[in-house]
């Protein structure tokens, strides 16, 4: 995760107002269509807050009450996941969008590799049905008290730590060109197949995390183009997992059987 | 493991709920799960410094009891005190667990598992992974809940709204009716037992720490059906958070627990560079005046410290904020240590904490407050639970720093084979049961089909504006009488004119105006209990402290605070506390706190507790 703070912004004159476009649809069955919001200026604005002064009052710019834009929120630092959408073309989190670094006037957008329920809310649920799929977690014998896990080294901690900070956002998914319609587990999943089959636990289910990223919409549909590690918010090595992971479908699959 | 055909609901995806039905599923038992959000994305990521358990790994004969006294005492003795004992008893299995579910907590040069130090205690009692604790543990939990909704236990019912519970005439909870937030449909969900696990109600300070799902709504709608609510007037409030128009961010305590120091230029409205101005002109007010615990007192004197200053103009810059200077420790340290929250600050604020001062203020965090329970979790009303921030236990008058993720657990964990031992032992509605559940779905669909149809001239989001604005000018960290009265006069009032709201969207498919509405009138109730509860103790304790009575008093309010719901307002009474295992004593962090007794319980190696 990398801070995106435009260091020449204070030398810049601040503008009068935020001019925000906003495309919109009323359920998932009609049209998309644009409108234009205006609000006046304040240092430290983000998406958010000015989606929040829009709900109040939602009125565009030509002076036409309308009904308010819908959009999701909920920890606003970034962690969540929950409010990202497309902002002027880019994939993100709108928390964390401010208003003093991006381009006038701001266009937003409902992600578009996800179905569109209404305004900028989309419906994400096939990622979490991804992480059933590759059996994303440790099998416990049980929650009963069996003392500490397996002794760890930092450095290896520290690489699980940065698969284990994805919130699901789906930003990667946006920015693949592979990735449409769900026709591909995408780097989201594959990044949690590293992340468990790294751990020494985990390591005795990793065939079955294996068999879940391959076949005909598995880890081969990887087109190497690169775009999901740009995309991650929280700076999530992607492409090394995709190629950790790759290695692994392979030799699964060349001596796999042997075990069976 | 045989089911005799239990449904527990729980409402509430974050850590308390995630561990409850992890624990009712493992037993094989079904689980209803609802969520407004799914469950992942749920406030417990928010979560930043650690988890608290004594597992006494660094050599500071540290121990369960030790983390109980410093809970308690944390505390200023208000908890009871058996369910704190519990709790402490069983952090650190809570943690192994959570080590054996794979969460990447950080680690010493031989592999086990690091602290570190926060407020309120001398100990190294943090376990932590980096600075996202809490979405780490969140996850592990949305982990092994995703195995057990495979195997088809757990249904998870996300995007759905708890409305109000379901009571028979003997006032028994037998489930609960959702709303749908797409389709806004309304539905009654029989259950043996319901499970609370909803989180705190920052929302109704306006901008807190919280998450915004964090209304209190269906816990004040549990109040308003009878059940009971617990020193409400116990809000902590964050020492250090960084002031935003739509939150206020939490900068963790892990960043004074990893040498953070807080200060302000000696010399008022000083306009130099924090970096040049020297130390003999800094005043490093929280050390000078607790040297023992500097500035790692507890959240409630720090905050009130910090507050003090500010309010003599003694802030930086003659401003409401002070320093938090982590610019003496080496970039690398922090990175390994505070990065994600450093992240935060940098990306928000737009400078690096690695080499300049953040600036920060006091912010609404959580509330100690909540559903009374019993030391099983249960709740007055027969059939309902809560667990986690929802409950008032544990934490008494001020929750310490890493306190809140462990006490979730522990609640969930508690509170869960409490509902399958309440769900075995009760007789099911006969064939008059479908009766009371369209009872409660018709009163639920009135008031919908009501708010959708009124239109008045009042704007529901400035009326919530205007409730977070006089709750945090004058039921936060210092109150005092008047306002407290002139406070719950302008919530009667804006109770007036929530009857005169319209709903501003005209396209009620995923609306957020009517969830909304709905929220703000269960918020009103609920800011009338805190600021009630205040107006009548009249002592300071804790979090709560008022300059006209400044005095911790004992004999008359060493009590629970409890409100029940009536038409006219909350009936406020109290109930006394359990203090015996540790004699209350005074609260004073400028000297070490006394040698606890040591209890030989408590003396036995962890491993084998």
């Amino acid at each position: 995760m990398s801070a995106h703070v435009d260091k020449t912004r204070a030398n810049r004159v601040p503008p009068k107002s935020v001019e925000i476009h906003i495309r919109r649809r009323a359920n998932p069955d009609s049209p998309p269509y644009w409108e234009r919001f205006e609000l006046p200026y304040r240092p430290n604005l983000n998406i958010i807050s000015c989606l929040m002064e829009i709900q109040k009052n939602p009125v565009t710019m030509e002076g036409t009450p309308t009904t308010p834009p819908v959009w999701q929120a909920n920890c606003l630092e970034q962690v969540c996941g929950i409010c990202t959408m497309v902002i002027n073309g880019r994939a993100r989190q709108s928390c964390s969008a401010l208003i003093d670094n991006l381009e006038q006037p701001i266009k937003l957008e409902p992600m578009q590799k996800f179905p569109n329920i209404r305004d900028l809310v989309v419906d994400r649920s096939q990622m979490f049905d991804h992480l059933k799929r590759v059996n994303a977690w440790i099998e416990l014998d049980g929650t009963y008290d069996l003392g500490p896990g397996p002794r760890m080294d930092q450095e290896d901690v520290q690489e699980r730590y940065a698969y284990s900070r994805c919130m699901t956002c789906g930003c990667c998914l946006e920015a693949c060109p592979q990735y449409d319609e769900d026709n591909y587990i995408g780097p989201q999943a594959i990044a949690q197949v590293r992340l468990f089959n790294m751990h020494p636990s985990g390591e005795s289910t990793r065939d079955q995390r294996l068999e879940g990223i391959m076949g005909e919409d598995g880890i081969t549909n990887c087109g190497n183009a690169q775009n999901c590690i740009q995309a991650c918010p929280m700076g999530i090595p992607l492409t090394r997992a995709i190629y950790e992971e790759n290695r692994e479908t392979v030799v699964h699959g060349l001596f796999g059987w042997l075990k069976k | 493991m045989a089911s005799n055909g239990i449904k527990i609901a729980i409402v509430g995806g974050g850590l308390a709920g995630l561990a409850a039905a992890m624990r009712i599923a493992e037993a094989g038992h079904a689980v209803d799960l609802f969520s407004v959000v799914p469950v992942k994305r749920s406030h417990s990521v928010c979560a930043q410094g650690g988890i608290n358990g004594a597992v006494n790994t660094k050599g500071e004969g540290d121990s369960t009891w030790e983390h109980f006294d410093d809970t308690v005492y944390g505390g200023d003795f208000l908890a009871n005190q058996p369910p704190a004992k519990a709790m402490c008893e069983m952090a650190p299995s809570i943690i192994f667990l959570f080590d054996r579910m794979g969460v990447p907590f950080s680690r010493t040069k031989e592999g086990l598992l690091d602290f570190r130090r926060f407020g309120g205690t001398k100990h190294h009692r943090t376990a932590f992974a980096g600075a996202s604790t809490g979405q780490q543990l969140l996850y592990a939990l949305d982990e092994q809940v995703r195995r057990y909704e495979v195997a088809g236990k757990v249904r998870k019912f996300e995007h759905w709204e708890m409305m109000s519970l379901v009571l028979d005439d003997a006032q028994v909870c037998r489930g609960l009716v959702a709303m749908n937030l797409q389709t806004l449909e309304l539905k009654a969900f029989p259950a043996d037992a319901v499970i609370m696990a909803t989180g705190g109600p920052g929302l109704i300070y306006g901008k807190s720490t919280n998450s915004m799902v964090c209304t209190g709504s269906a816990v004040s709608a549990c109040y308003q059906q009878g059940a009971k609510y617990a020193n409400g007037e116990f809000i902590q409030v964050h020492p250090t958070s960084i002031p935003g128009e739509d939150k206020l961010r939490l900068m963790s305590e892990s960043a004074r627990g990893e040498g953070g120091r807080v200060w302000v230029p000696r010399k008022p409205g000083d306009k130099r560079a924090p970096s040049s101005i020297p130390e003999s002109e800094r005043w490093y007010f929280l050390e000078e005046k607790f040297p023992a615990y500097g500035n790692l007192v507890p959240r409630d004197i720090a905050t009130r410290e910090i507050f003090q200053v500010c309010i003599e103009g003694k802030g930086v810059g003659g401003e409401n904020q002070v320093y938090l200077d982590l610019t003496h420790i080496p970039a690398e340290t922090l990175d390994r240590k505070l990065g994600a929250i450093l992240e935060i600050y940098e990306m928000f604020v737009g400078d690096d904490p690695r080499h300049v001062p953040m600036r920060i203020f006091p912010g609404v965090h959580y509330s100690m407050g909540g559903l009374w329970v019993d030391f099983d979790q249960r709740t007055n009303i027969p059939g309902l639970l809560a667990a986690g921030e929802c409950d008032y236990s544990i934490h008494g008058a001020n929750r310490l720093g890493a306190n809140s993720l462990v006490s979730c657990v522990y609640g969930g964990f508690v509170a869960a084979p409490a509902a399958i031992t309440y769900a075995k032992n009760i007789e099911r509605n006969g064939a008059d049961g479908s009766r009371i559940y369209d009872q409660e779905l018709r009163k639920q669909q009135e008031i919908n089909d009501a708010l959708v149809k009124q239109s008045g001239n009042e704007n529901q989001y400035l009326l919530h504006q205007e409730m977070g604005k006089w709750m945090t000018d004058n039921v936060t960290v210092v109150r005092y009488n008047d306002k407290l009265k002139a406070t719950d006069n302008k919530l009667l009032e804006l109770m007036d004119r929530y009857k005169r709201i319209s709903i501003n969207d005209s396209n009620l498919w995923a609306t957020m105006a009517l969830p909304h509405a709905r929220h703000l009138d269960n918020m009103l109730e609920l800011a009338r209990v805190i600021t009630l509860g205040a107006l009548n103790r009249n002592e300071s304790r804790g979090a709560h402290y008022k300059p006209e009575f400044p005095e911790r008093d004992d004999e008359h309010f060493l009590k629970t605070t409890i409100a029940e719901y009536s038409g006219e307002g909350p009936v406020i009474s109290y109930e006394p506390v359990d203090s015996s295992l540790i004699p209350p004593r005074k609260r004073d962090y400028s000297k070490p706190k006394q040698e606890p007794k040591h209890d030989p319980a408590a003396a036995r190696p962890v491993a084998n507790v």
